[in-house]
């Protein structure tokens, strides 16, 4: 499904980009350093904006349309098919790669994104349709010299395994702190259902969520 | 995916000229309002919709929650689901509506989707979602692949030899029970819609969901006042415990003096083709005593005219018996 979502133009867009050169190796570590990089482990470099070698590149499209969108405190002048999802700018044109595609139906929460500071999924909106909004990824929440305190939690916790789902989870748990979600464990448990994690570490990412909530040292 | 531009409109009379050219404003559409987009977004992806223009609704006015001089509430067409479920006047005054949009999806979906999105959120059907599959609300007269096919979680009620399809949105029921008004701006003017008119049985032409005409944009829905002294709930039952569609749900608003109910308004939710107002279950109700047998009588009222699938006959029972214990759990000494 994901690739019947997936425009030629961004597959040539990601024929361009660096990261796009895959072979098996090279992606496997890339997925292996996306997860590091989104549950903050101290090992390799981050980025909360593309570094600058790095070209964004820009739909060749016939029907591209010019989109700007404010990224991580970053304003961007784009170029994109309308039919580029939120989630696909951010990964293949912006190289914003902490946010997942995992079932790009909106159903597994991997995609999830801060829009004007509530969490959306970006699988499931167009870019287009958010010019003006400010728009914060995993990658603008934390880094691994300054983890944001949900962050250092998970990694204390050990709130994660295959680490995909994880900048989707964080990004959920820290919307969570700022809604009406009581105090009890189920209620977190019902609001984090939107965030799917297959090698099941739900126990502990409740348990990494009430530390922060309750203000405990998160490491 | 197939490509589409997409349309900005400075204020509703622009939406309603931009979407008028629309061949239609149902299933299919060559145009299409987009809000949320939870639904048709994910619909485009499977292309069982494929629009070539999207008109983009979200910078309209039609934004606010407002109370009405009347004590009612109006609800502008775009507020997000999770806006109005936790909005003070909600969860005052129509709880049952509060509880209902709570009921559903999940955070992240309620923080995109709307009012006017949800009231016309599409059917999970499995043959609808799948262009490879038979359906006559996809694709009229090519069959029904539900009808002696995966139909457990379809419809019971309003059905018809085209088609079973479930319509799947809790916040509907909710509206249905407190009798919500729709108001469309469509290229002929302003009308108003009562929710019970809105939506419409699939009868030979499923693909027909509701009244609506190219160009009408739901602008906002109003609430009467709230009845006073009622108590509203709603009871969803399902597969899993959260972010799950109903297999059965009730919506109730009831009012009771002295053991006995003086006003009931009642819908069901996940078994029926359109959002489920009982008015017979409702007649059963009103001056009688909350009882069980009074609520076991609404129960079987409300269900009379079940027509049960290969795979659904337990449904019959799971919405009398949800429908019975929402009755029992509003009519009970708080």
């Amino acid at each position: 499904m994901s690739d019947q979502a997936k425009t030629p133009e961004d597959s040539k867009a990601e024929a361009r980009s660096e990261f796009g050169q895959s072979t098996r190796r090279t992606f496997l570590s890339r997925l292996g350093m996306a997860s590091l990089l989104a549950s903050a482990a101290r090992i390799t470099p981050a980025f909360a904006q593309p570094p600058e070698k790095m070209k964004i590149p820009s739909s060749d499209s016939k029907d591209a349309i010019p989109v700007s969108l404010h990224v991580n405190g970053k304003k961007y002048d784009l170029r994109l098919d309308p039919r580029t999802t939120l989630l696909d700018c951010l990964r293949e044109h912006l190289h914003l790669t902490g946010s997942k595609k995992g079932c790009d139906h909106g159903q597994c929460g991997a995609c999830t994104v801060h829009i004007n500071g509530q969490r959306q999924l970006s699988c499931l909106s167009f870019a287009a349709l958010h010019e003006g909004d400010e728009i914060t990824t995993i990658e603008g929440i934390g880094q691994p010299e300054r983890m944001h305190p949900m962050q250092a939690s998970f990694v204390k916790c050990d709130a994660y395994q295959c680490g995909y789902c994880t900048s989707g989870q964080i990004m959920s748990a820290v919307a969570l702190l700022k809604e009406p979600c009581g105090p009890e464990d189920a209620e977190v448990k019902e609001f984090m259902s939107g965030n799917i994690c297959r090698c099941g570490a739900y126990q502990n990412i409740v348990a990494a969520i009430q530390n922060v909530r309750q203000g405990g040292k998160t490491g | 995916m197939k490509t589409f531009q997409i349309t900005r409109p400075k204020d509703n009379p622009q939406a309603t000229a931009a979407a008028g050219k629309s061949k239609t404003a149902q299933q299919g559409a060559d145009i299409r309002f987009i809000a949320g987009g939870t639904t048709l977004i994910d619909l485009m992806k499977l292309n069982v919709e494929q629009p070539q223009n999207l008109v983009d609704v979200n910078r309209l006015p039609i934004d606010k929650v407002e109370a009405t001089p009347d004590g009612g509430l109006m609800i502008g067409a775009t507020v997000r689901n999770s806006e109005l479920a936790w909005h003070p006047l909600v969860r005052k005054n129509y709880t049952v509506l509060s509880e209902a949009i709570l009921s559903g999806a999940t955070v992240q979906i309620r923080n995109m989707a709307t009012t006017a999105g949800n009231l016309l959120q599409r059917t999970r059907c499995v043959y609808f979602r799948d262009t490879a599959m038979p359906c006559n609300k996809r694709e009229p007269g090519s069959g029904c692949g539900a009808i002696n096919g995966f139909n457990r979680n379809l419809a019971i009620l309003g059905t018809s030899e085209e088609c079973i399809a479930t319509n799947p949105s809790d916040m509907n029921v909710a509206m249905a029970a407190l009798e919500a008004t729709v108001h469309v701006r469509g290229p002929k003017g302003e009308r108003s819609i009562p929710i019970g008119d809105f939506h419409v049985l699939p009868g030979n032409t499923p693909q027909r969901e509701t009244v609506l005409e190219p160009g009408d944009l739901i602008t906002h829905v109003t609430l009467p006042p709230p009845a006073p002294g009622n108590r509203s709930l709603y009871l969803k039952l399902r597969d899993r415990m959260s972010y799950e569609f109903a297999l059965a749900s009730a919506a109730v608003v009831i009012t009771a003096a002295n053991g006995k109910m003086t006003r009931a308004r009642i819908a069901l939710g996940g078994v029926g083709t359109k959002p489920w107002r009982s008015t017979e279950a409702e007649g059963e109700l009103t001056d009688q005593p909350a009882t069980e047998a009074t609520f076991r009588k609404a129960a079987d009222a409300a269900l009379r005219g079940a027509k049960p699938q290969s795979q659904n006959g337990f449904k019959v029972e799971l919405a009398k018996r949800c429908l019975m214990h929402a009755l029992k759990l509003a009519t009970q000494p708080a």
